[in-house]
């Protein structure tokens, strides 16, 4: 097979990826159109949410509870004001199928399984253009923006292996697939070779893991909404589709969880930046606007996390921080690798 | 849940262990006494937190808006192009952000901030893992996170003892304070994973101010063949600490360059592109020579100096003669690369002639006529190239005033104009073409394409610092965001209705703590490997 035809193929492997995932887009949607509650279920929906707000109730039960060790879980707890739901296999499994119709139940199996298929063809994607240009496929935004979006994938269908998150879904898939439309459509790149500057090992280091972070920075913007909508929803008492979803204090925490995988990763992005920038450019810090942008958002999530522990400062806030950590990487990958003058220029754009 | 707090107290041992808390002090007027209270103020966390934003907004102006120290002649055309906020915004700094006084004060009040909020934190760190850890509750069913176990009558302190066995196999600390208790406290590195974290910070702002004080930076355009000595840098910046003899003595011979552009994939934006630069040298240093190349992303590294290839272009040979045909001029004359497909600009100066002869104009390597008639250049390879220039007669150097070599000052010159003097003369000139110029002053020959290097040579001897600093910091950030700190109570009580011994247990973590459950289940498990033992009947 040609170079040429390498990249075809990739290009192919790219639309069906997208396919599959506007199906499973439109399966997750029809999943939490089931989760809807009924009219005749809201005071019990309500109860629900009412004993998931409850603090160290349903949320801690233990990674490899059994039957019996649940049982001596029960009888460390003080005594208990409202019942449990369920045992399950991770903090939040509590059975967010009771309720539900069969038919959305499922519409989110096949989500899933859509999901995984989905990822299964975008890397091969991946790997056809990585191919077809004899290097890694992280030289130019389109090939980033995909790579980004099969790591957000892939993020995404692994941790769904340990925990129920079909509630999430949606909005993982929906965003992703908007990125690759617009990859395709505006950013599309001809499969070529690199420019002197990229041509470096650190480009696949620096690369891969910025990806990374950014993926798990994605995942946590997302659950970030969901606390902060979740949140008002609880205190408002309203009847509404998150009455299903994880309770406000676990989707915080989840939060607060990804925030803690990915800071770390863009910190590791930022130190090799600046090892290959001294390699390329002849010193580790040019203040270049990529360089400023990465730094101002490790600066924004190194708020948040701040932000999380101090006095005066409530979840909900430290939470706003977090999502502007998230615009800041949107601005990154967007207005300042299309508009600003920098040596961070992207071939072929 | 209740927690341990951030000053090392905590809410449910403060009272059983009598300790007492600081007796309030009087705010009091004085200057100490604002002084005082500036510095509290200073190093508190929400300050922390607030200049840490600023920082991320104060960060902002210098990528949207061209900066002095990157790009001077981007900056200068910003200015010129909008003369009501141009000059307003320069005035404030916004064309040199990250010398400005006010980012620099943020940054200056954060890390004065980091450093009153670390070293209190680093003793109170110290002293906690000398001590031992905090005396056992009276109640442990108050505590969230608790079990109880019944054991055989009287085992109690035989209980302790393997519960103590396992927490220091979990590297807890463990102290008995009485009989019947124990105190477990372990995750002493989250705190000194925070506090490396915090002190790397200061230790890259070190690195990076000695690399200012102690680095220098040189360029230079060094033509195919030419060597290179630092006596001939273009451009010099050593830092304020730097002396001559920081710059060690050492010669760079460009033997060859070769550079490689696209020329298969033909879409736009990809074609013309570069793919390959590498620069062929003899580096001379301590008497010995050796020959190696340098490459855009392997500099060469030299004993106290790097150099780094971060440009290129075309140095065309040019002679100048004059009437008689004595040569005036003559040697590669490098032309500055404009754009992607690097039509050039440059100037030849020939001093020797008298009146001063002076060409300017471009080096086009693919050169087209475009239909308006200007040249233009293609391709960024030297395929077709060709010299356009137009002359100019008079004072090269006009009171001696400093110039670019690539362009004339021609305030004192008079432009060479055409036999009918209708219109500027203009030479078009292609390898191995001679022309005459008017007026018997001679002729001048476009003799070959050379290419030249554009160079650069650094020093930097704080990044070495900054690079350890950075990755200690990387490593204490992972270690404070792993490491759960925890705390575990025991307590034994002879229960006196049924003649049987209880123990209770009770964990406590620094924040929220999803594993807590599942270590005092892990710790019961360990206390009797037999559950149904244990269960309560
Ligand atoms: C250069 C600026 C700073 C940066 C980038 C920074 C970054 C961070 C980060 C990323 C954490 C997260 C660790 C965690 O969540 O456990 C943290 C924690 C912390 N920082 Fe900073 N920090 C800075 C300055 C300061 C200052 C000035 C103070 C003192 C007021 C401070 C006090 C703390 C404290 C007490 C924690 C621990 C929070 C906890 O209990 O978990 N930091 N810092």
């Amino acid at each position: 097979m040609t170079y040429e035809e390498l990249a075809t193929y990739a290009n192919y492997a790219l639309y069906s990826a997208m396919g599959v995932l506007t199906l499973a887009m439109l399966a997750f949607a029809g999943y939490l159109a089931g989760l809807m509650p009924a009219r005749s279920e809201l005071k019990e929906a309500r109860r629900d949410a009412e004993a998931d707000a409850t603090p160290d109730r349903s949320l801690v039960g233990a990674g490899t509870a059994t039957a019996e060790a649940a049982d001596t879980v029960e009888s460390t707890r003080p005594a208990a004001p409202a019942p449990r739901r369920a045992v399950g296999r991770g903090p939040v499994d509590v059975d967010r199928d009771e309720g539900v119709s069969a038919g959305a139940r499922k519409l989110g199996g096949i989500a899933i399984t859509l999901t995984w298929l989905s990822t299964g063809l975008l890397t091969l994607s991946v790997l056809l253009r990585g191919l077809s240009v004899q290097r890694a496929p992280l030289g130019n935004l389109f090939e980033f923006a995909v790579t980004a979006c099969l790591a957000a994938l892939i993020a995404f269908a692994v941790w769904s292996t340990r925990r129920d998150l079909r509630w999430l879904g949606l909005f993982v898939v929906a965003p992703v697939l908007l990125v690759l439309g617009v990859a395709l459509v505006s950013w599309y790149t001809e499969a070529a070779e690199l420019m002197p500057s990229l041509q470096s090992y650190w480009l696949v280091i620096h690369v891969t893991v910025a990806v990374l972070a950014s993926a798990v920075f994605f995942i946590g913007a997302m659950t970030g909404i969901l606390y902060l909508w979740q949140d008002s929803v609880e205190r408002s008492g309203a009847t509404s589709v998150l009455n299903r979803f994880p309770p406000a204090r676990t989707l915080e925490r989840l939060t607060y969880g990804l925030h803690v995988v990915a800071f770390p990763l863009w910190t590791f992005t930022l130190i090799a930046g600046a090892i290959w920038a001294r390699q390329a450019w002849a010193s580790y810090w040019n203040w270049d606007p990529k360089e400023v942008w990465t730094f101002i958002i490790w600066v924004v999530y190194a708020a948040y996390l701040h932000a999380r522990v101090t006095s005066g400062w409530s979840k909900q806030r430290a939470t706003w921080i977090a999502l502007a950590g998230f615009v800041c990487i949107i601005i990154n990958y967007t207005v300042v690798n299309l508009f600003f003058v920098g040596q961070h220029s992207y071939s072929g754009l | 849940m209740p927690r341990i707090t951030d000053d090392g107290t905590d809410p449910v041992t403060a009272g059983t262990a009598g300790r007492s808390t600081d007796p309030v002090t009087q705010p009091t007027l004085d200057a100490r006494g604002w002084l005082r209270f500036l510095w509290r103020q200073l190093t508190s966390m929400r300050t922390a937190l607030f200049l840490l934003l600023m920082l991320a907004v104060a960060a902002v102006p210098g990528s949207v808006f061209p900066q002095r120290n990157i790009d001077a002649t981007r900056t200068a055309d910003w200015i010129a192009d909008h003369p009501t906020a141009g000059p307003i915004l320069d005035r404030l700094g916004f064309f040199d952000v990250y010398s400005s006084p006010w980012f620099a004060s943020i940054y200056l009040l954060l890390f004065i901030s980091l450093v009153g909020c670390v070293l209190p934190r680093t003793r109170v760190h110290w002293d906690a893992m000398r001590q031992p850890p905090p005396r056992t509750p009276a109640r442990l069913e108050r505590l969230a996170t608790h079990s109880v176990l019944e054991v055989e009558a009287g085992a109690g302190e035989d209980t302790l003892d393997r519960l103590e066995r396992a927490l220091r196999r979990r590297r807890y600390r463990v102290h008995r304070h009485q009989p019947g208790t124990l105190s477990a406290e372990g995750g002493y590195l989250k705190e000194t994973g925070n506090l490396v974290f915090h002190l790397a910070l200061i230790g890259i702002i070190v690195g990076v101010a000695a690399g200012h004080l102690w680095g220098w930076k040189g360029d230079a355009i060094v033509p195919v063949g030419q060597t290179f000595a630092k006596t001939r840098f273009d451009t010099f910046a050593p830092g304020p600490w730097v002396g001559d003899d920081d710059v060690p003595p050492f010669t760079l011979r460009v033997d060859d360059f070769t550079a490689e552009f696209e020329d298969e994939v033909t879409t736009e934006g990809q074609f013309g592109m570069p793919r390959d630069f590498t620069a062929y040298v003899t580096a001379t240093e301590n008497g010995v020579a050796r020959e190696t190349i340098i490459k855009v992303n392997a500099p060469l590294e030299l004993d106290g100096a790097s150099v780094f290839l971060l440009g290129n272009g075309y140095a065309p040979v040019i002679t100048v003669r004059d009437a008689a045909g004595e040569v005036l001029y003559t040697g590669p004359t490098t032309f500055l690369p404009q754009d992607n497909n690097y039509q050039s600009v440059g100037a030849v100066k020939v001093a020797a002639a008298d009146p001063g002869l002076g060409f300017v104009g471009w080096f086009l390597p693919t050169a087209v006529i475009t239909e308006d008639g200007g040249p233009q250049s293609i391709f960024p390879d030297a395929l077709q190239p060709a010299l356009a220039l137009t002359v100019y007669e008079g004072e090269l150097f006009p009171d001696g005033r400093p110039q670019s070599v690539f362009r004339l000052d021609t305030d004192e010159m008079t432009q060479l104009t055409n036999e009918e003097g209708t219109d500027a003369f203009r030479l078009w000139l292609e390898p191995g073409d001679t022309v005459e110029l008017p007026g018997d002053r001679g002729s001048i020959t476009f003799e070959s394409v050379e290419r030249f290097a554009g160079i650069s040579v650094r020093h930097d001897p704080g990044r070495w610092l900054t690079l350890a600093s950075a990755l200690l910091a990387l490593g204490g950030l992972i270690l404070t965001l792993v490491v759960p700190r925890r705390r575990v109570f025991a307590r034994v009580r002879a229960d006196s209705v049924e003649g049987r011994t209880v123990v209770t247990m009770a964990a406590m973590a620094k924040a929220d703590d999803t594993g807590l459950e599942s270590l005092l289940e892990d710790l019961r498990e360990d206390l009797d490997p037999d559950p149904d033992r244990s269960r309560k009947t």
